[in-house]
C-alpha cells in the first residue's frame, strides 16, 4: 500500500513539473501584437429624489447612461438607457444600476431611505403614557377563592402604585377575574372583592381613589381557556386597564 | 317535621303535596344508597346518616299515609298517585281527526306529541304504552269500549281521548278523561277548546288539557304545561336573557343588551323579568316588562349588583350589591325604593332566594368562612344560620312548599379532590340532604317548578352548558336546550 501511494505521488509530481516547464517555455515566446484600442467605456449614474421618504410615499428614480447596450436596475429589471421611474418601497432600498456596453460594464448605486409611518415616528422618541402604563403596570394574581392580595404579589402592587403615583394623570379600571370553576354569581361577587382589594392596596400606597374604577368579570372573560391549574391561575387576577 | 302535621290538619289538598315531595325524597334516598354501594362516593358516616333517614322517611311516609287517607280519602283512593307506591295507569290514544281540512293532520301531530309529552313528564301518571292499545281508538264518548281498556293488556285506570279538527278557519279540540274502571259514571273531565288553526295554538290547547288532567290526577296541584322557563343563552354572540315554554319549545330572546346579561328572574305575576346586566356604570339590576316588551326604569345602585330574587308576593326584591364596599344581600321594594342591607361582613354574599311559601326567610350564599356555603336568615336579616357543612355550596332555590332547598354542591372540594358539582335537596328543618344528580359534568342553578315536582338546572354533561329538567327525585332527566351555551334557568311561578 505504502509503495503504491508513494508511486502515485511521485507520478503526480513529475507531471506537474513537466506542465510547469511547458508553461514557462510558452511565456518565453515573442510577445503578441498590441491589442486594438478598447472602445469607449459606458458611463452610468443614478439618483433618487428625495432620498428619504416616509413609508407609503414614493420617490423618483433618475438614471443616465451612455455607451451602453444593456441597462438594468436590480429589482426593476431591464430599463431604457436613461429614464425616470416612481418607486415606493416599504423598506429602505439600494438601487443598483448596471450598464453594459462593448467597452465594458459600469455600475452605479443610490440609496432610498424609508422611514416608519409618521405616527410611530412621533411616538418613538418619547413613549406615550399608555405605552409606559403597559410596560410598567403589572396584573396582580390571587390564590384560589381568595380576594386578599397574596404576600408574593405585594411587591407587584407596590410597583404599580409607585408608577401610578408618578403618573398622576392616568386613570385606571381594575378588573376582577376568577377561574372557570365554581358558580357564575358567586364568582362575580368574588371578582368584585378582588378588584376592591387591588383598589384598596393602591389607595393605601397613595394613589387617589377617584382615579380608580373597579369592575368584576367573574368568570365571564377568561384570559386562558384550558382546564388546568396553570390556566386557572392566569384567570385569578386583578387586571389593570388604562383609561384616558 | 311538625310542619307536616300542621299542613295535614289545615287543608285537604296539602297532605298530597307533602306526601308527594316526601315520596320523591324517599326515591332519592334509595337511588343514592344504590349509587353509593356501587361507587362508594361518600364517607361511611354519610352512608349511615342516609340509611337512618331512609328508615325515618319511610316511617314518616306510612304515618302520612294513614293520616292522609283519613283526612282526604277521596283524593287518595281516587287517584292512587303521589304515594310512591303506584301511579295511575293512563292510556292516551292519539286523538281522532274530525273533518277533512288539510291542516288537520299537521296540527293533530303537534297536539298528540305535546299532549303525550306533557303527561309523560308530569310525574303523576304512568302512561300505558301505545302498543297495548286496541286497534279501534275512540274519538267520542260513544266509541269507548270499556272492556278493551280496563283489562289487560292495557289495564288502564284512566283513558284520555278526543278529537281535533279545523272548520271554518277555526281549530276545535274536544277531550275527555274517563275513569274506565268505573263504567257506571266514567266521566272525570270533558272539555272543548277553540283557537286559531296554528301549531302554537295546538300546542297551547294540548298544554291546557294536560294541565286539567294533571291537576285532577295529581292531587290538586296545578300542572306546569303552560309555564315558561327564562334562561341565559350566548347563541346570539352575547349572553342575553331568553325564554321558552317549559318543554323547550318556542325559544326566543328577551333582552338585547349586547353586553353580558345574567340571572333572569320572572316576577310571580309573570309581568316583569329582573336580571343583572353589565352596563356602562357596572353590573346593575335591570327590569324588563313582559307586557311592554322593553326595559322599564329601575334604579342603578352603584357597585356590583347581582342575582335578583322576587319575594313570593312580588312586592320586594332581594339581590346582592357591593355598593357599600363588600357584596351583601339587600332587600328593596319592587320599585327599587326602601333599600336595606340584610347582611354585613367581609365575605361575598350572593344568590338570595325567598322562602317561596311564607316570604319570611331568605336563603343565600356567603363566602364569609372561606368556600361559599348556603345560609338562611329571616327576611329582616336576623337569625343567620349556616346550612351546609362542607365543600362548595351555591345556588340555593327554595321549594314551593317551603320545606326544601335545592342547591348546587361540590361536597368535596379542593386540591386533589375531583368532586363534581351536583344538584342536592336539603330538608331545611333537619339539614338532611339527598343527592339528585350523579357523575354528569358540572351541575348548577337548580330551580323548582311551581308544582314542586320538577327541577330545571344547568349541566355540562352533554359537553357544554345546557338546560336540563328532571323530577324532584332525580328521574325523568331530559335536555331542553341544544343551541349555543345555555345556563341559569328560572321557572315562572305560573
Amino acid at each position: 500500500m505504502k509503495r503504491q501511494l508513494f508511486k502515485s505521488v511521485a507520478t503526480a509530481a513529475l507531471l506537474s513539473a513537466i506542465l510547469m516547464l511547458g508553461a514557462c517555455h510558452k511565456k518565453a515566446a515573442p510577445p503578441p501584437p498590441p491589442p486594438p484600442p478598447p472602445p469607449a467605456g459606458p458611463t452610468a449614474s443614478i439618483s433618487v429624489s428625495p432620498d428619504t421618504i416616509p413609508s407609503g410615499q414614493s420617490a423618483t428614480l433618475t438614471w443616465q447612461t451612455s455607451n451602453a447596450t444593456d441597462v438594468s436596475i436590480d429589482g426593476i429589471g431591464a430599463v431604457q438607457a436613461s429614464g425616470t421611474q416612481q418607486v415606493s418601497p416599504t423598506d429602505s432600498t439600494t438601487y443598483h444600476l448596471t450598464a453594459k456596453g462593448s467597452g465594458g460594464t459600469q455600475e452605479a448605486t443610490t440609496r432610498l431611505t424609508v422611514t416608519p409611518p409618521p405616527v410611530t415616528q412621533a411616538a418613538t422618541p418619547s413613549p406615550s403614557e399608555e405605552d409606559l402604563f403597559g410596560q410598567n403596570v403589572k396584573d396582580v394574581y390571587f390564590a384560589y377563592d381568595k380576594s386578599d392580595i397574596p404576600s408574593d404579589q405585594q411587591a407587584v402592587i407596590q410597583a404599580d402604585a409607585q408608577f401610578l403615583s408618578q403618573h398622576s394623570d392616568i386613570n385606571i379600571t381594575v378588573e376582577g377575574h376568577c377561574d372557570s370553576r365554581g358558580s357564575t354569581e358567586y364568582n362575580l361577587a368574588l371578582g368584585d372583592q378582588r378588584a376592591s382589594s387591588v383598589k384598596s392596596a393602591l389607595v393605601a400606597d397613595g394613589v387617589s381613589a377617584n382615579r380608580i374604577k373597579t369592575i368584576s368579570y367573574g368568570k365571564e372573560k377568561p384570559f386562558c381557556m384550558e382546564e388546568n391549574e396553570a390556566c386557572w391561575q392566569q384567570n385569578r387576577r386583578g387586571h389593570f386597564v388604562y383609561q384616558k | 317535621m311538625s310542619m307536616n302535621k300542621c299542613d295535614l290538619l289545615d287543608a285537604t289538598y296539602r297532605p298530597t303535596i307533602q306526601c308527594q315531595v316526601i315520596s320523591s325524597f324517599r326515591t332519592g334516598f334509595t337511588r343514592m344508597d344504590h349509587a353509593k354501594k356501587t361507587k362508594s362516593l361518600h364517607a361511611p358516616t354519610a352512608e349511615q346518616r342516609i340509611r337512618t333517614r331512609l328508615l325515618s322517611s319511610i316511617c314518616l311516609l306510612s304515618l302520612l299515609l294513614t293520616l292522609a287517607s283519613a283526612s282526604s280519602a277521596q283524593d287518595w283512593v281516587r287517584t292512587g298517585s303521589g304515594l310512591g307506591v303506584e301511579k295511575v295507569r293512563l292510556a292516551v290514544p292519539d286523538f281522532k281527526p274530525s273533518g277533512a281540512d288539510l291542516q288537520t293532520t299537521g296540527l293533530l301531530k303537534t297536539f298528540d306529541d305535546t299532549f303525550w309529552n306533557d303527561l309523560d313528564n308530569s310525574g303523576v301518571v304512568e302512561l300505558v304504552s301505545k302498543s297495548f292499545y286496541p286497534l279501534q281508538v275512540p274519538g267520542q264518548p260513544p266509541d269507548v269500549t270499556f272492556g278493551l281498556w280496563n283489562s289487560p293488556p292495557p289495564n288502564a285506570a284512566m283513558l284520555a281521548f278526543g278529537n281535533l279538527g279545523v272548520a271554518a278557519g277555526k281549530l276545535t279540540v274536544q277531550g275527555w278523561l274517563y275513569d274506565v274502571k268505573n263504567t257506571a259514571s266514567p266521566l272525570v273531565i270533558g272539555k272543548q277548546y277553540s283557537d286559531v288553526p296554528t301549531d302554537d295554538a295546538a300546542r297551547l290547547i294540548a298544554h291546557k288539557f294536560a294541565d286539567e288532567i294533571i291537576f285532577r290526577l295529581g292531587g290538586g296541584i296545578p300542572g306546569i304545561a303552560e309555564t315558561k322557563i327564562y334562561f341565559v343563552s350566548d347563541r346570539s354572540g352575547h349572553k342575553e336573557i331568553w325564554m321558552m315554554d317549559y318543554d323547550g319549545s318556542n325559544q326566543r330572546p328577551v333582552s338585547h343588551q349586547g353586553s353580558i346579561s345574567l340571572s333572569p328572574r320572572i316576577s310571580p305575576d309573570n309581568s316583569r323579568v329582573a336580571f343583572s346586566s353589565l352596563t356602562k356604570s357596572g353590573w346593575e339590576i335591570l327590569m324588563y316588562s313582559v307586557e311592554l316588551n322593553r326595559l322599564v326604569s329601575f334604579p342603578h345602585f352603584g357597585g356590583t349588583n347581582l342575582s335578583p330574587s322576587w319575594a313570593p308576593d312580588g312586592t320586594r326584591l332581594a339581590f346582592s350589591s357591593s355598593r357599600g364596599g363588600h357584596s351583601e344581600i339587600y332587600v328593596c321594594d319592587s320599585s327599587g325604593a326602601n333599600l336595606h342591607a340584610m347582611t354585613t361582613g367581609r365575605g361575598p354574599d350572593v344568590s338570595p332566594t325567598w322562602n317561596a311559601k311564607t316570604g319570611s326567610q331568605i336563603a343565600y350564599v356567603s363566602g364569609s368562612t372561606g368556600l361559599p356555603q348556603v345560609y338562611t336568615m329571616g327576611a329582616d336579616g336576623t337569625n343567620q344560620q349556616r346550612m351546609t357543612d362542607q365543600g362548595y355550596a351555591v345556588s340555593p332555590n327554595w321549594s314551593p312548599n317551603g320545606q326544601f332547598l335545592a342547591l348546587a354542591w361540590t361536597r368535596k372540594y379542593g386540591p386533589g379532590e375531583p368532586g363534581s358539582s351536583d344538584i342536592y335537596l336539603m330538608d331545611i328543618a333537619s339539614k338532611q340532604w339527598v343527592q339528585l344528580t350523579h357523575d354528569g359534568g358540572r351541575n348548577d342553578f337548580p330551580w323548582w317548578a311551581p308544582d314542586g315536582r320538577h327541577i330545571v338546572f344547568q349541566s355540562s354533561r352533554s359537553g357544554k352548558e345546557e338546560i336540563w329538567m328532571m323530577l324532584a327525585d332525580g328521574t325523568k332527566l331530559h335536555q331542553l336546550t341544544f343551541t349555543g351555551r345555555n345556563s341559569q334557568p328560572n321557572w315562572s311561578s305560573k
